[in-house]
């Protein structure tokens, strides 16, 4: 698929000012929380595809979306982010003293991901995609986010993972252009802490067994259990455990899935 | 370890070597694949024809992707034997959760260092002989320290290279594998200093919100402290 279209089409339709930019999301948001819960929707592709149809198609590498295509997408999750931790460290009373050093610190991270995005994107030529309205309680279905520290503490795992995946599955789409995939890379791993704090302050492992999700929505940990790496079944050439090898290996998502999974948190 | 290697280990660490423990020597060839399979996985050392047979005092990486992917098989062969050490006997007062993390992180390092000895097959590097006696097993601060010396390393290391690797799907490989070893940092720098900023800290996360990166040059000048074997990357910057 081809994100820039749809990020096309969402500035389009905010200079016309006719549309309103939710517009352009409304095909991934309306499915609510319930594509969380299942396998990701074949659906949810289809209408981006759809609102992408017609497009010239180009591309520069072999995830068909090119680097400022692939820095919007990271930008638009980044956006998100920042946002839930600015909210969530504004809600009196919702995280613990003891905690709000780490809370702290991940939205300065984040943040600062949203200001170097931008400038990736500018310094490409390209127009950084606008903040998107959020609604963290996905229309309702986590409607206590900002009052029930576990239903904050489950979104921000559910992000921090899902954060991790999209950056690993953009990779091979940045590598044509080695800055970009550094700072990309340097992205990736500090989201990966990120999660494994979060995950510890949950009172789970830093990392991710089989495809359980903790309680988080399972579709963000959909192929989690993988035992194939590189065309290796690595039981076969280790002792270690099922589970150890899919702890060892974090798992990619596309641009697909991961806006199956954020777009009920974009009004 | 090997009689190289126990040259070098004060008495503390020798009286600890796995290798003085027939149950944990046992445990350790388990863990390491060798009783199982019999292909010749695991630590330079584990017995005396592994000596014979793979014994080199300095190696280099190579060049290109094979060469990238024997630096990370590098590490990641340090890392295991690191945690295979630790978990061989933990030091005093460690607790469940502890035992239970390490046990963990030892798994996934040999994971990753038996996959990256198949990956490569015949290119890959041997074995490397490694040289803990700056580390204090019986510690919990010698050995927590520098696991979180050794995660941040490897975080950096992929970090990196990544850029040199001209191979996508191995890009990606080495994506799946440096996000757990960030996982990992962040839980021994979280056991360090419980929930503090510690476990991306500004000593390896800078302003802009970007974890720490190295060249291969200087994260092996840094590993070398831990290794008998020289390991060069005279094609690698």
């Amino acid at each position: 698929m081809n994100l820039n279209k749809l990020y096309n089409t969402v500035n389009e339709t905010i200079n016309d000012k006719n549309v309103s930019r939710r517009s352009a999301f409304k095909g991934i948001s309306k499915l609510g929380l319930g594509a969380l819960t299942a396998a990701v929707p074949l659906a949810i592709a289809g209408s981006i595809n759809k609102a992408v149809a017609g497009g010239s198609g180009i591309s520069n590498n072999a995830s068909g979306s090119t680097v400022v295509e692939i820095l919007n997408f990271a930008l638009t999750l980044e956006y998100l982010e920042s946002r839930f931790y600015q909210q969530g460290l504004l809600a009196s009373g919702l995280i613990p003293g003891g905690d709000r050093a780490v809370f702290t610190q991940i939205s300065l991270h984040e943040s600062a991901h949203v200001i170097g995005l931008i400038s990736a994107v500018q310094s490409l030529n390209g127009t950084p995609v606008p903040q998107p309205t959020f609604d963290f309680t996905a229309g309702g279905v986590y409607a206590d986010v900002f009052t029930n520290y576990n239903t904050f503490l489950t979104l921000a795992q559910a992000f921090e993972d899902t954060g991790v995946r999209a950056y690993k599955g953009q990779a091979g789409g940045l590598i044509s252009n080695d800055p970009i995939l550094t700072v990309a890379l340097q992205i990736h791993s500090v989201e990966a802490r990120h999660a494994a704090e979060v995950r510890r302050i949950r009172g789970q492992k830093g990392w991710i067994t089989g495809n359980n999700g903790g309680g988080a929505p399972p579709v963000i940990y959909s192929r989690e259990d993988n035992y194939i790496q590189g065309g290796v079944d690595v039981r076969t050439i280790t002792t270690v455990s099922p589970d150890a090898i899919s702890e060892a290996f974090d798992e990619t998502l596309t641009m697909t899935e991961v806006l199956a999974i954020a777009g009920p948190f974009i009004v | 370890m090997n009689t190289r290697e126990k040259v070098n280990l004060p008495q503390k660490e020798k009286e600890n070597s796995i290798l003085n423990h027939p149950i944990n020597r046992k445990r350790f060839l388990m863990f390491s694949g060798i009783t199982a399979l019999g292909i010749g996985l695991g630590i330079q050392g584990c017995s005396e024809d592994d000596i014979v047979t793979t014994s080199t005092n300095s190696v280099d990486l190579g060049a290109g992707d094979v060469g990238v992917l024997n630096y990370a098989y590098a590490l990641e062969q340090l890392e295991a034997a690191f945690y295979i050490q630790v978990a061989a006997s933990f030091y005093s007062g460690a607790t469940s959760a502890e035992i239970q993390i390490l046990t963990d992180i030892r798994d996934h390092e040999i994971a990753h260092r038996d996959f990256f000895k198949a990956a490569i097959g015949s290119a890959a590097i041997p074995s490397l002989e490694v040289n803990f006696s700056s580390i204090d097993f019986t510690s919990r601060n010698s050995v927590l320290n520098t696991a979180k010396a050794f995660e941040d390393l490897g975080v950096s290391a992929y970090n990196g290279a990544g850029y040199l690797i001209d191979s996508a799907a191995y890009l990606e490989l080495a994506g799946k594998i440096v996000s757990v070893e960030a996982r990992h940092a962040a839980t021994i720098r979280d056991l360090l200093n419980p929930r503090s900023p510690d476990f991306a800290g500004n000593d390896v996360v800078d302003a802009a919100g970007l974890d720490v990166k190295r060249l291969p040059s200087e994260v092996l000048n840094i590993a070398k402290t831990y290794l008998v074997t020289s390991v060069t990357a005279n094609n690698l910057p």
